[in-house]
Order: structure tokens, then sequence, then C-alpha cells
């Protein structure tokens, strides 16, 4: 402190003095944040009495009363805010978890297949990426939704598969599962087998780091997984049934009905979604070094091994941060929604909700905080996986 | 040593590894699997592209001004000539649309000037298109100095539009990042978490979000004789959420400059600005380019997102015109439109920053 202070009246007056002036600038920038707060909520509370509209979150238990189109829990239109927010989120989560599933299937074809030595294949996977990377999302969604299926025929008219799947305007009927009693074993019996297989994958490694003898764990567990809940499914007298759509009138009776809202988006999510995923697996495929590839054929592995073993691993290492922001970037993209009517978070929250109410304030935090969350419960599971996956360094 | 073996006569290559034979043997029919891919695409695009060529082109109506000069066999493009006018100025009055072109013309040099390197002082013109060309374009769009005629923004639209918005959240965020990086980076705690915090929240939600927010959220904000334009209030969400995005792109380039190179410049006696300003943002700006057009690309597309705040741009005006009684039925060959304009400005960004990209690379990566 002595030192310090002398130091100082050497090097001259107080505001030459670094540390000081780190305070000083933080001070003020603390000040300034505070008054900017301060300005905000005294307008905004001004404003919102003006107007009349009352805060707080006491909205959420009054009657929404508006019916939503596609709702994977029990909702009317006597049910209350906090269910429509409830009812948004599901939907929202449904086409993420459908739109991620299929932009990694395409995205993987498409990354490897512009990896081809086929000329005509790698030069078609380059052009997919180019387009529809380059091609607004919005207009994507408009396109599949208004130009393309909206232009499908009439229910009458439906375009159908084996009589059981039907195609038309309305969407997509498909036939629906209908669980009898005693078909909740099935569900179970796959958790059972799923930590199982997990089991098994653990011993077989540590067998190996042991023993070095190896068990064909990928084969035993798949066979597990698919093997546990068919026997179950059997066992407890195949307590299943279908309802198979039928045309009666002017509408299909029976199955389940996809909305075309529902499928524009997943199309076109998935489309998009998928050229960028193709862009990282290509890239992270090429960032292992051509070296690798050679000490293992140098070891004489054959090439499966040495894709399985020695060039995905470190793919993935690239792979994976960049494909769990796109994953996150497909979420937050789902919230286009709202532009064709599929009735996700920010359609029937910050859309609907939000027109009856005049809660401004209160549904925006609401749903930016869905967001928030996910985005933040994703990072760190993905800090996680960084730290298990980094490069030891000897 | 004195011996004097004559060299081995020069031998042509395998007749089957050279010309069109031989390239085609080894990029299309390298093996039976390969051969059956390749007639598979062949085939696929035969069955694909010629109809789509003739529907686009060979069909296709040109010329006209109403749905009759249409034969309904290919693609009616008319729908678009027609509304071309609209579709690139919105509702901007057609006596001051030179004002318009005047800015589209500016726009057009100074992007050509800072993309071709053999131009001279990019420092200024840099600093001119980030800070003296929004002055003098809203001067000239929007109108009320000078004996020009004030125009509106709800008049604003089309192309137009979507060019504004696209060069003012370009022209705002950068800035914004680049301080925003630099605090994230700063020994500062306040500062550090005050930046952290800022980039996190809006790389975490999503613009339309962000949209919503600007149009119902920040008239609240103000007092209320203060009257907060629709379009400023878009513009306002877009470079705040852009800035989170520039952000971490700039960061980027800040860590991948070694620290000897600010410690030299602290050795010189410069203060910290000039540190960054002098040797470190010049490199770490330079090394971003791409990142920072990627960006770009992003945000460009991303205009197409006041559709869901009632912005007439681009995309909406189209949008809008599929509505129009007298040009029903017009859905594909607007949106295909849309998209050819959309497309070209973005594949055009991208073949530029993997231009610069490959100029950049100095040859130090491994």
């Amino acid at each position: 402190m002595l030192r310090s202070s002398s130091r100082r009246r050497e090097r001259g007056p107080l505001w030459r003095d670094p540390a000081f002036r780190a305070l000083l600038v933080q001070a003020v920038l603390l000040l300034a944040l505070a008054a900017l707060i301060a300005v905000l909520v005294q307008n905004t509370l001004a404003n919102l009495e003006a107007r009349g509209i009352s805060t707080g979150f006491g909205f959420l238990n009054n009657r929404a009363g508006f019916s939503i189109p596609q709702t994977l829990i029990e909702y009317t239109g006597d049910s209350s805010y906090a269910r429509t927010f409830l009812v948004g989120l599901l939907n929202t989560l449904l086409v993420s978890a459908l739109g991620i599933v299929a932009a990694t299937v395409i995205g993987f074809t498409v990354g490897i297949a512009r990896l081809s030595p086929n000329w005509l294949l790698a030069k078609l996977a380059a052009a997919y990426v180019e387009i529809f990377r380059n091609i607004p999302l919005l207009l994507q969604i408009l396109f599949w939704y208004f130009a393309v299926l909206r232009s499908l025929p009439s229910p009458r008219q439906s375009m159908s598969l084996l009589e059981m799947f039907f195609l038309n305007v309305r969407g997509i009927i498909i036939p629906a599962p209908e669980p009898q009693p005693g078909f909740a074993a099935v569900p179970l019996a796959l958790v059972v087998a799923v930590v199982l297989a997990w089991l098994l994958v653990r011993y077989a490694r540590r067998r190996q780091a042991r023993s070095g003898k190896t068990l064909p764990s990928g084969w035993l567990s798949a066979a597990l997984i698919l093997g546990l809940p068919l026997a179950t499914y059997w066992i407890v007298g195949s307590p299943l049934t279908w309802s198979l759509p039928e045309l009666t009138g002017f509408n299909f009776r029976g199955g389940v009905n996809i909305l075309p809202e529902l499928m524009a988006l997943w199309l076109a999510l998935s489309i998009y979604t998928a050229a960028f995923i193709a862009e990282i697996v290509r890239s992270g495929i090429q960032s292992v070094p051509q070296g690798q590839v050679e000490a293992a054929r140098a070891l004489s592995l054959p090439g499966g091994i040495t894709l399985r073993k020695v060039v995905i691993p470190q793919a993935m290492r690239v792979i994976i941060p960049q494909l769990t922001s796109q994953y996150l970037n497909l979420i937050k993209n789902s919230s286009l929604a709202t532009a064709i009517g599929y009735p996700d978070l920010v359609a029937v929250f910050s859309g609907t909700a939000l027109n009856q109410t005049g809660q401004a304030i209160e549904i925006i935090a609401m749903t930016m905080a869905v967001y928030l969350t996910i985005s933040l419960i994703v990072s760190f599971f993905m800090n996680l996986y960084n730290a298990r996956t980094l490069l030891k360094e000897r | 040593m004195s011996s004097h073996t004559p060299p081995i006569p020069e031998r042509r290559p395998p007749r089957l590894e050279q010309g069109v034979v031989g390239w085609l043997r080894v990029n299309l029919f390298s093996g039976p699997l390969n051969s059956l891919v390749s007639v598979a695409i062949i085939v696929l695009l035969g069955y694909l592209l010629w109809p789509l060529i003739q529907w686009g082109l060979i069909d296709a109506d040109w010329i006209g001004d109403s749905r009759e000069a249409c034969s309904g066999e290919g693609a009616c493009w008319v729908f678009i000539s027609a509304r071309l006018e609209t579709i690139v100025y919105g509702f901007y009055p057609q006596a001051a649309r030179w004002r318009v072109d005047l800015v589209f013309a500016m726009l057009a040099i100074l992007i050509a000037w800072l993309a071709i390197p053999r131009l001279p002082v990019k420092r200024w013109v840099c600093l001119f298109a980030l800070f003296g060309f929004p002055i003098i374009a809203y001067v000239l769009l929007a109108g009320g100095h000078f004996g020009l005629t004030p125009v509106p923004t709800r008049n604003w639209g089309g192309l137009m539009l979507t060019l504004t918005i696209a060069v003012v959240g370009i022209v705002g965020s950068l800035p914004i990042g680049v301080l925003l990086a630099l605090g994230r980076r700063s020994k500062m705690p306040l500062v550090r978490g005050v930046s952290v915090v800022f980039i996190e929240f809006w790389r975490g939600v999503p613009l339309i979000t962000v949209l919503f927010m600007a149009s119902v959220m920040l008239p609240l904000f103000v007092p209320s004789e203060v009257d907060f334009d629709k379009l400023l209030r878009a513009l306002v969400g877009i470079m705040l959420f852009w800035s989170a995005y520039m952000a971490e792109v700039v960061r980027g380039g800040l860590q991948a400059i070694p620290s000897g190179q600010e410690e030299a410049g602290k050795a010189l006696g410069l203060n910290y600005w000039q540190r960054m300003g002098l040797i470190v943002l010049p490199q770490a700006l330079k090394t971003v380019i791409p990142g920072i057009v990627n960006t770009f690309i992003a945000l460009f597309k991303d205009t197409s997102l006041v559709l869901v705040i009632g912005l007439l741009d681009l995309l909406s005006i189209i949008q809008a015109g599929l509505t129009d009684p007298d040009w029903l039925g017009f859905a594909i060959e607007g949106y295909v439109f849309a998209a050819l304009v959309y497309w070209v400005f973005c594949f055009s960004m991208s073949r530029y920053s993997q231009y610069v990209e490959r100029r950049l690379d100095t040859g130090h990566r491994n």
C-alpha cells in the first residue's frame, strides 16, 4: 500500500493511475446503466398507467378463450393463458425435435456426398448447399406453405399410399396408434434396454482395457434395444391397435392429421439447416490430417476401422460444437412459424395471447426466457462435452 | 560415374486415363457402384431439370401487363415485370425515385471500392462508408432538407427497404460489435460482465422475438410524446441483435493476435485506445473479414423477418402481391423471383468472403 502510493506520487497525479482510472470507468458505467434503467422503468410505468394496463403475471390464470389447431396436451377455449404457454412451448419443441433429426440426416448425407470421388454426386451436393443456404429461411417456409402445400388437392381427391396414408391440402393423414391397457410395459422395457445396453458398453470397454478382448457390444446392444421391447410387446399380448383414416363426406375420420403448417415448417427448417450442417461435416472431416489416415493404413487397419476409430472421433471434435450451435439456431428459427400460423410459442403466446391481453412486457419476457433457458442448457452440456474431448496436450 | 545410361524413351500415358474418356472413367465410372450413382443422378437431373427449364424459360411468358398475357403453360413472369417498380421502390413517390437511384449508385460504388483490392485509400473510404454515407443517404431518402420533399418511411418498401435495413444493420452493428468484443476482453470486471450479459442475451433469443419486442415494447420505454417510427424501431432491434453476433466474430479475431503485439505497444508508451486502434484492431479485423461477411449474409437474409411486424420489404411486397385478386395463383413465380434476388446478393457475398480468405491466407496455417 505504502509502496504503491509512493510510486504513484513519483508518476504524477491520481487520474494517471491505471487502477484508479479503471475504477472510475466502471463507476461511470454503473451510474449510466442505473440511470438508463431508471428512466426506462419510469417511462414504462407512466405509459402503462396511461394505457390502463396492469402489470404482473396474474393474467396467466385468466381464461384464454381461443382455440389452437394443434395441441399435444389437452386444451380448450376455457383453458388459462398458462396452458396456452405450455401448448405453444410443446409445439415449438415438437417441430424443433423433428427438424433436428431430419436436418442431421440430410446434412450428414450431403456433407459426406460433397467429399465423394464421384464428380456428379459431389457437385450435386455442393449445389444443394449453395442454393439452400443463400435463400432466406422465411422465404423457404412461405414457399413450401403457400406455393406447394396449399396447391395440393382437396380431401376428396387426396393422394393416397396403400389407402393408409393420405396427402391433401389439409395435410397428411396417417394411421394413429391406439395403446390398449398394458402397453405401458413396452416403453418401460425400452428404458430398461437402453440402461442395460449402456452398462454393457461400459463393461465391454473396461474388459478391453483390462484384457484386450473385445465384445461385439454394438450388435449386442442393438439387439437388446430392439429385442426387449418387442419381446415385452409380444408377452403382454400385443396391446396396440391402429385407427385408420377414412374418408367420410368431405373430411377424414380417424388417424392423425399432420397440419400442413407443421409440414411446411419442418421441411423448410430441415432443408435449410441441413445445408449448414453439410458444410460443418465436410470441414470437420477435412480437418483430420491426411497423416492420420496414412498412419492407420501403415498399421494395416482396414478401411472401416480407420473411419470409425481414427477419422470420425477426430472429426467429431470439430463437428459437435458447431453442430450444437446449428441445433440452437434451428430451435430459434422455429419461431418463424408465426408467419404461416403454425401454433408455436411465439405465434400463440407472443402473438394471440399478447394481442388479447396487452401484457407485452410479461409475455415477451417469458418467451425470451424460454429460448434463453434452452440456449443456456445446451451451452452447458456443450461445455461439458468440450472439456471431455479436449485435446490432451502432452 | 562415367558410364552414362541412356534415358528410357518417354511413354504416353494409357489412353484410358486421359482426355474426356479418362476424366469420365476417373470421376464418374470408377467402379460399379460409382457408375450406378452417376447414371441415377443423370436420370434424376433429366427428370427434374428439363421440366424446370421448360417451365421457367421455354414455355414462359415475359411480355404483357395483365394476366391475359400468360398462356398458363409455363411460368408467368409478367406477374413480376408488371409490378417490378413496386418491387424495387415500394410506394416511394414516382417523382422522387431519382434519389433512391442516386443512393443505390453511391452504395454500389462504395462496395466496389472496398471490395476491389487494387483501389487506394481504403481506410478513408471505409470511414466514409461507415459514418458519412449513412447521413447523406438518410438526407436523400427521407427528404425534408435542402428543398427535398419529405417521404415518410411508411412509403418505403421493396428492394430499397431491404437494402436500407441491411446497410443500416451492417453499419450500425459493426462498431457496436467491436466495442462489445473489446469490452468482453477487458480486465475491468464490470465492463466485462456487462458485455458478456449483453452478448449472450441477444444471441440466446430469436430475432423474431426481438422484432416483436422492438415493435411493442420500445414505445413503452420512451415518453409517450415521442413518436417512434416503426422502421426505426425495427432498425434498433436489428442493430442490437446483430451487434452481439458481430462481437463474437471480432472477439475471435482479437484472440488470434499474439499478446506480444499489445505488449510491444505498451513498451512504446501507447495508451489503450492507441494500442487497439493502431495495432490490434487492424490486424484482428483483417483476419476476420470472412467471418464478418458471413454475418452480413445472415443479416441480409434475416431482413426478410420484418414481414412479421408489417414492414413492406422485398419479400413482404411480393407476398402482398400474391393476394392481389387480379393476380391470384402465381405464388411460385413470386417466390422464385424473390429467392433469385436474395440468392444473387448472398451468393456473391459468400464468394467474396471465400476470395478474401484465400487472399489473406499467407501460408501460416498448418
